[in-house]
């Protein structure tokens, strides 16, 4: 039975799932950030505070945690196992077609997991009261950090890399969970294509938005 | 002095095989365990062998040159697999495969063995599609078969234009499944040196590892060579480049005595040969006659590209001098027709020794996709071959060394004239006669190795189950490891400066020219003399760089040629003996006024059967061809 | 034409490898690579210089000894080709040419360019297979097979074993090569019975052989000389779970 679960292809299985579950997560966020737009600081603050009370969300939290803690993990451990497959390299780069960005996943991943990071003590661990602000006002610590011109650029950047890490995660995640074939791989493919622009353009014109017009 | 005894059933030719197995003593279960048979070579009648073997009960061992069993160069058979299943309604039938054997190998073949590997041939079929060959399938979800050349029935299975490939994996595959089970254990990159020979009995081989030079003892109850046929003699072939006689040589001169070693098929559509340091001759499948038409410019010397001369102007000469059979002439009257029209001035392309293969009107009639799906994949390979796409002008092909229908003589059980030893498949002799029919050799290599060998090895070591595990510290052992061994040495202290390869694009070039598609008295004693001169050459000039004890591919080069060298003067031996033509052996002194191959059935309806004699020439035993179910017959495709 | 090649020279498995120069005249554009390499070959046996060990053996792509790394590309630049079906008039004269043999964990280098690939036969003999003994089966048309569906068994079926997608896979898994088997068999009503016990235990041998997993990067698919098709791995997948 271990066999089974902890193959190489279970793993996938797993990592698979764990990443679009934090696919379904990324548009949620999206929505509440939108409301930064508005010169209200209310409505965010509100949602801000719903999503940190709730109860049934509270159980969702726990739930995203452990996928992005299982995601990076299984991330992490299958790279290093991939990279002990082979041990000796090639001495001329391997030039053999893949499709975009599908051989850096784990350098997107892990660019996206130290936003990740920054991201949650500026937000996520004063909610938690492991670094000091206010947690009630969200809406002013957004609108702070986005005047910074060189965490604007860092947040670009790495919300670009997010896009090419979505734009194979979703194709690649069908295809490990077994759902591509001749049919469905072009529409997976403009699937992607769309989500991999939207939700990352979605986060980065807020800043954007409040430089030109606020 | 050997004596052939061909063991045949008696009783009518139906009834035979029925009564043989009746017949034949068996091992019983608990017993099998105890006996161990060594198969060299993992084809299309090695693996299916060693596989069945092992599903009985026995304790198998296989060898093989390649890194896996799945690439032995059955793989490389293309067009397809006979069987009489009639699933075409076209009234085929075990008689008439048996009868298109006989006939299509110029009547002389066995009657008894035909006829047994036509009835098997079905269950073959049964087999692997049971064991998931992908053969091709009618729309309503039955197989589908074609038409291949010398039959005027469709009974060819087939799997695209790779079903040697499909077939063997199958193989393949129920061997994997006996390696799992620990019945049969596989011994990759072993090349067979020497056999050993106990007591009159084949008791075991040396084998050379080739990764690591050592030299290797197995021993066992039985031998079985599966090792195919030598028609890479001829440098260029369809064959593997590796692909090679020694194991059946090696056997030869322990004393297997080896039967009509001048019969060797031509295969008439392979691609031209391009330059001199080509290696190899790519065959373009038989199947492809069953939708292209062959033709030669009218004018003599017509250089125009093809598509250039118009319809009147091409002379599609098979058609024309075989009505009935038109483009699906057997291969040996192919080829023929084909060096015929060359020799005399019409051949196309660059050097003049090539005939088109056309398949504008098939593709005019059928639409490209019917043709692309047939054989899609021929003529991808001749496209990045020869940069031709053929779906726009034709094909060139010309004639190349194909199979060899001689091989090591076998009786109805298999068995070589030593005890012990048997030949099945490509390696033996016994049932296409003087020329093979396309997509028989499928059928008669996985027929031996899965319905006729295990019945006939069965009755040979019933009375074997009393002899222990042989050992390998014996005498005899000792011995052959030592001539082995002595053989390399020699091999590596010759020291000259021509390479393996050299000697070998010598040998072939007198062995085509000579002893190729057609023969003469005054070209084969010459060969003879040339023959004997280059393996002086060669034991004197031979360059063989580094040493035995590693992978050293010019040593294994070197001992092959080695072989080839002393093959050769026995197949120009047998063919000067046949002073008749039959099949595709054509004596041009013998030729009726239509330039076909003339039998001398009253001389010769034989099988000449060579045996070794040390340092004095052969020694030839006849095997009489008797026919009592059909009538000797002069072969008309007209 | 002139050629440049650097090629890897490896004694055996056990000691250490180096690059080595060799200048090639007199090579013919229409000669295959392996005729090329065997050319070179034969230049420096009668050099009385060490030839370089690679496999090849069918030179017509359908057996899969051959297989090289050719300028970063398993079995050369040009695609659905086996290195002893791509021409040499796909490289320019004076061109530069550097061939490594293939590199994985579960293929160690033998000598040279040859590899040891008998992982991917291990991974067969754990199952690739229909357990039908011989003389067992029923009349080939006893089963009806949909042309469709044999035509696409028959598809994955033409996997020649050569390892380029191994070679050239970045985390080196075989997974397009076991998926070929698996399709093959998945697709036929005859694999049915035992496709579950087939998956896992293919599956199990292939991590034990230590291939890598799969990252849907394509690059197996876009080095196949047979284009066996990603899709293949995708169904694979799905047998796997099936197998729970």
């Amino acid at each position: 039975m271990n066999k089974i679960l902890f193959s190489a292809v279970s793993k996938k299985f797993v990592m698979a799932l764990a990443g679009l579950f934090l696919l379904l997560f990324l548009p949620v966020h999206l929505g509440i950030n939108l409301m930064l737009l508005k010169n209200d600081p209310e409505p965010f603050n509100s949602a801000a505070h719903f999503m940190a009370t709730f109860p049934l969300i509270k159980v969702v939290e726990v739930l995203l945690f452990l996928t992005i803690l299982i995601h990076v993990t299984y991330g992490i451990i299958l790279q290093i196992l991939n990279w002990l497959s082979r041990p000796v390299g090639y001495k001329v780069r391997n030039k053999s077609e893949t499709t975009a960005f599908s051989r850096f996943m784990i350098w997107t991943g892990l660019s996206v997991l130290t936003f990740l990071v920054i991201h949650f003590f500026n937000f996520y661990f004063i909610k938690l009261g492991l670094v000091e602000g206010d947690p009630e006002n969200f809406y002013s610590v957004a609108w702070q950090l986005f005047s910074i011109p060189g965490y604007v650029i860092l947040y670009w950047i790495c919300f670009l890399l997010l896009g090419f890490h979505l734009y194979h995660a979703l194709q690649s995640a069908f295809q490990t969970l077994g759902l591509s074939n001749e049919f469905w791989k072009p529409v997976i493919r403009a699937i992607s294509l769309i989500y991999a622009i939207a939700v990352p353009v979605g986060f980065a014109i807020i800043p954007l938005v409040i430089w030109l017009f606020k | 002095m050997i004596t052939l005894n061909s063991k045949i059933p008696d009783g009518p030719l139906e009834e035979k095989w029925t009564k043989y197995k009746k017949e034949a003593k068996l091992v019983n279960p608990a017993n099998k365990k105890k006996l161990d048979i060594i198969v060299v070579g993992t084809g299309i009648s090695g693996a299916p062998a060693a596989s069945s073997l092992g599903e009985m009960g026995y304790n198998v061992k296989v060898f093989c040159y390649q890194d896996t069993p799945r690439r032995a160069h059955s793989v490389a058979a293309q067009g397809g697999i006979n069987a009489a299943k009639n699933y075409k309604n076209d009234g085929d039938s075990v008689y008439r495969l048996f009868y298109d054997v006989i006939k299509g190998g110029d009547f002389r073949a066995r009657e008894a063995n035909v006829y047994r590997i036509a009835e098997v041939s079905n269950q073959i079929i049964d087999h692997f599609t049971a064991i998931g060959v992908p053969f091709a399938r009618e729309y309503g979800g039955t197989l589908t078969t074609r038409s291949f050349g010398g039959v005027q029935v469709s009974r060819t299975f087939y799997s695209s234009g790779q079903t040697g490939q499909q077939v063997l994996l199958g193989a393949y595959s129920s061997l994997n499944r006996q390696i799992k089970a620990g019945t049969v254990t596989m011994f990759p990159r072993r090349e067979m040196l020497d056999l050993v020979i106990i007591d009159g009995k084949a008791r075991g081989i040396i084998v050379r590892n080739l990764i690591t030079g050592e030299i290797e003892r197995h021993s066992a109850h039985a031998v079985v060579l599966a090792t195919g046929g030598y028609g890479t003699i001829y440098y260029l072939s369809t064959l593997a480049v590796n692909s090679n006689a020694s194991a059946a040589w090696k056997a030869y001169r322990r004393g297997a005595a080896f039967a009509n070693p001048s019969f060797v098929q031509i295969h008439p559509s392979s691609v031209p040969q391009m330059n001199e340091f080509q290696s190899k001759l790519t065959l373009m499948s038989e199947s492809l006659r069953n939708d292209g038409r062959v033709w030669v410019p009218k004018a003599k010397g017509d250089r125009r590209p093809a598509n250039e001369i118009p319809e009147e102007e091409r002379d599609y000469y098979l058609e024309r001098r075989y009505p009935a059979f038109g483009n699906l002439v057997p291969r040996d009257v192919a080829s023929r027709a084909a060096k015929e029209r060359c020799d005399a001035g019409y051949g196309v392309g660059p050097t003049g020794l090539a005939v088109n293969l056309d398949f504008r009107d098939a593709i005019k009639k059928q639409g490209k996709k019917a043709i692309e799906e047939k054989y899609g994949n021929l003529f991808e390979m001749y496209r990045d071959i020869t940069g031709i796409d053929s779906y726009e002008e034709p094909m060139r092909i010309y004639p190349a060394g194909h199979y060899t229908m001689g091989g090591l003589w076998v009786d109805y059980e298999l068995m070589t004239t030593i005890t012990g030893l048997f030949a099945i498949g490509e390696a033996n002799f016994s049932d296409h006669g003087a020329n093979r029919l396309g997509a028989s050799s499928l059928m008669q290599g996985a027929g031996d190795g899965y319905f006729i060998l295990p019945y006939t090895i069965s009755n040979y070591l019933a009375p074997e189950i009393k002899v222990p595990r042989i050992k390998t510290d014996t005498p005899e052992f000792q011995e052959a490891e030592e001539r082995a061994v002595e053989r390399i040495n020699r091999l590596l202290s010759v020291k000259g400066k021509q390479t393996a390869t050299d000697f070998h694009k010598k040998l072939g070039k007198i062995m085509w020219d000579h002893c190729g598609m057609t023969r003469t008295e005054a070209g084969l004693t010459e060969a003879l003399r040339l023959i004997r001169e280059l393996r002086e050459e060669f034991w004197k000039d031979l360059a063989v760089p580094g040493s035995a004890d590693e992978l050293n591919q010019e040593l294994e080069k070197a001992g092959r040629v080695a072989d080839f060298l002393e093959l050769g003067e026995l197949m120009v031996t047998d063919a000067l003996n046949r002073r008749e033509s039959c099949g595709a052996h054509f004596r041009e002194e013998s030729q009726t006024p239509d330039h076909e191959a003339l039998r001398n059935d009253d001389e010769y309806a034989y099988v000449a059967v060579w045996e070794y004699n040390n340092d004095q020439p052969p020694v030839l035993h006849r095997e009489q061809l008797k026919f009592e179910f059909v009538e000797l017959k002069q072969r008309s495709y007209k | 034409m002139k050629l440049k090649l650097k090629i890897w020279k490896q004694k055996n498995a056990r000691s250490g490898g180096a690059f080595e120069t060799y200048d090639l005249d007199g090579v013919a554009p229409e000669m295959s690579f392996v005729e090329m390499l065997a050319l070179l070959n034969q230049t420096l046996v009668q050099q009385g210089r060490e030839p370089v060990a690679f496999d090849h053996d069918c030179h017509e792509g359908i057996c899969g000894s051959c297989g090289m790394y050719i300028n970063g590309y398993p079995h050369g630049p040009v695609k659905g080709l086996t290195t002893c079906l791509l021409s040499m008039r796909h490289f320019k004269d004076g061109e530069t040419i550097v061939i490594e043999p293939w590199r994985a964990k579960p293929f160690p280098v033998v000598k040279d360019l040859i590899v040891d690939r008998s992982a991917l036969d291990k991974i067969q003999v754990a199952g690739g297979f229909i357990s039908v003994t011989t003389g067992a089966a029923a009349d080939a048309n006893a089963v009806l097979v949909s042309k469709k569906k044999s035509d696409l068994a028959f598809d994955s079926a033409a996997c020649i074993g050569c390892g380029a997608c191994v070679a050239a896979c970045k985390n080196a898994s075989a997974m397009l090569f076991v998926s070929a088997k698996i399709s093959q068999y998945a697709l036929l009503p005859q694999g049915k019975p035992e496709a579950k016990e087939r998956v896992r235990a293919m599956i199990a041998e292939m991590d034990k052989q230590s291939f890598g997993s799969c990252s849907n990067t394509g690059a197996c698919e876009a080095q196949c000389p047979k284009q066996i098709k990603l899709f293949n791995i995708a169904r694979l997948n799905r047998e796997y779970y099936k197998a729970f």
